[in-house]
């Protein structure tokens, strides 16, 4: 796994429940580090334990830790990157929606070696869609699921959003946009460092 | 002939195809705004002016004429706003057909990324073929990426730095270096161990240097540091502490008949020629010597004083011998 998403899969843990939490997590898993490099590699089987052991501790599924994980990073401001390089993707949450299967030829734009899940994104009919993400690793589902929520209300959208299910590498999420613009939103200048 | 047909484009088609563009009459006066370029260009009210009071057009040359500006059809044109910043442009022309009109199409170039934060502007300021905000997305991906490079490279700066700090050992030859040879020091000196100090420097090593080179300086010091490790045993210490110098501490050996033998044993491997490519490197070396059983109270300056006391008469009395140190060598 690309030493970028265990990196936030850090910060994320250490914002959300304490140095101290996430210093009891490595020294039970015992790597071999304490911190992950943001541009190393590292194997997926570690990116799993560490979510695994994570959820045990919390006494939540590892599901919800991944969804908390992906509302992470677009709601909170130490990972404001990832909100905005995201919102550059649409200028509403529909073109947004639109670009989700470009997401991974964006992101090897700036990190060639960055591991996303192939998307694909088909409307069944108005508003409503089907997301289908690709990667032999579970779990890219529920942090994106996490993710388009907050996105969503990013954007000042309401939007139902479901998990299907996973089968063979596919995971599949639903979104049902009831109101593409339900609220203001927050702001999104393209200009960096203003909004 | 069609393809020679002219096409005809409503303002409302025009503004979301190209929403920097500027229609001007035959007097070079405005007559419409694309709606981006309408938050970018300085005035309230662009009609009716001349496109010469908002923009300065430098190059290919110098235009202040409609007419000049018709010449060059088709051209890549570079124009400077006239506000405050002087916002560079960049911007292309056609003459409008049935008119003495003309459409000048804008954009901000690489001057891009100052420019929509300067002006404010959004992703629905640009048309959708516009890479603009591809092109924004990148330079803020890549400073992202490079930003956590740098960071890394700081760390392991940080990192490295610390365990040069913390390192022990000599890089090249593998022997202790000085901090490893203060720390027995203090150790056996606090722990009332008794030793031997000997200070071994090499002879005649920086001719090997300068007539062989680095390289074969480099395989001296190492077949010097094997050497010096043959001899003593474990539990001694073997240390470099500058180029060509070696100080060894050997545990619990204070009796100078062996001390003498041994030291001479070293003189004798070391005198033997290193072969290096197809040069023999001939060195020997000097050697000062103190035990501390010679002292009431040993420490480690002065012994390492004495040590270098004796090493100097070695020296004087012709090279590759030993001395032992004794109070009369100072006179």
């Amino acid at each position: 796994m690309h030493g970028l998403i265990d990196r936030s899969l850090e910060s994320f843990l250490r914002g959300t429940y304490g140095d101290e939490f996430w210093m009891n997590l490595i020294r039970e898993i015992d790597p071999g580090f304490d911190s992950f490099e943001p541009m190393f590699r590292y194997d997926a089987i570690l990116t799993q334990t560490v979510v695994n052991q994570a959820a045990e501790l919390l006494g939540k599924t590892r599901d919800n830790l991944l969804e908390d994980f992906g509302t992470y990073l677009i709601v909170d401001t130490r990972s404001e990157r990832v909100r905005r390089l995201l919102r550059f993707g649409g200028v509403d949450f529909t073109e947004f929606l639109h670009s989700l299967e470009d997401l991974p030829g964006r992101a090897r734009l700036a990190v060639p070696d960055m591991d996303m899940p192939e998307i694909e994104v088909d409307e069944l009919s108005e508003g409503a869609y089907v997301l289908s993400i690709c990667h032999p690793e579970p779990g890219f589902g529920h942090v994106i699921l996490g993710a388009l929520r907050a996105l969503a209300d990013d954007y000042g959208a309401l939007a139902l959003l479901d998990y299907n299910g996973r089968s063979g590498q596919t995971e599949t999420l639903s979104v049902d946009l009831l109101d593409m613009s339900h609220t203001e939103g927050r702001s999104f200048d393209l200009a960096a460092g203003t909004g | 002939m069609t393809a020679h047909l002219p096409i005809s484009l409503s303002f409302e088609a025009l503004d979301y195809m190209m929403p920097m563009s500027l229609v001007l009459n035959s007097n070079g006066v405005v007559t419409h705004v694309g709606p981006t370029l309408r938050k970018v260009l300085p005035g309230k009210v662009l009609e009716g002016t001349s496109v010469f009071r908002l923009v300065e057009m430098r190059r290919p040359k110098k235009l202040t004429s409609i007419d000049q500006v018709r010449e060059f059809n088709g051209a890549k044109l570079y124009l400077r706003i006239r506000d405050t910043h002087s916002t560079p442009l960049i911007g292309t022309m056609t003459c409008l057909p049935g008119s003495e009109g003309v459409l000048l199409n804008l954009s901000f170039g690489i001057s891009v990324v100052e420019a929509v934060g300067r002006y404010g502007l959004a992703g629905s300021d640009f048309a959708p073929t516009d890479l603009t905000v591809e092109m924004l997305y990148l330079v803020e991906a890549k400073s992202a990426a490079m930003e956590a490079t740098n960071q890394m490279a700081h760390r392991f700066l940080g990192a490295k730095t610390e365990a040069e700090a913390e390192a022990l050992s000599d890089e090249l030859t593998g022997l202790k270096n000085r901090r490893a040879l203060d720390q027995v020091l203090s150790r056996f000196l606090a722990g009332k161990n008794r030793f031997a100090l000997m200070h071994l420097d090499l002879d005649f090593f920086k001719a090997v240097n300068d007539t062989l080179g680095h390289a074969a300086g480099d395989k001296v010091l190492q077949e010097v540091a094997r050497i010096l490790t043959e001899e003593t045993r474990e539990g001694d210490t073997v240390a470099r502490v500058g180029g060509d110098e070696f100080v060894l501490v050997m545990k619990g050996l204070t009796d100078q008949v062996r001390l003498s033998a041994i030291a001479q044993r070293m003189i004798d491997k070391l005198e033997v020629p290193i072969t290096f490519r197809d040069d023999l490197c001939q060195i020997s070396a000097s050697i000062g010597m103190v035990s501390s059983s010679d002292y009431a109270e040993p420490n480690a300056d002065q012994m390492m004083d004495d040590a270098d006391v004796a090493l100097y008469a070695s020296k004087k009395r012709g090279r590759a011998c030993y001395t032992i140190y004794t109070p009369d060598l100072r006179e």
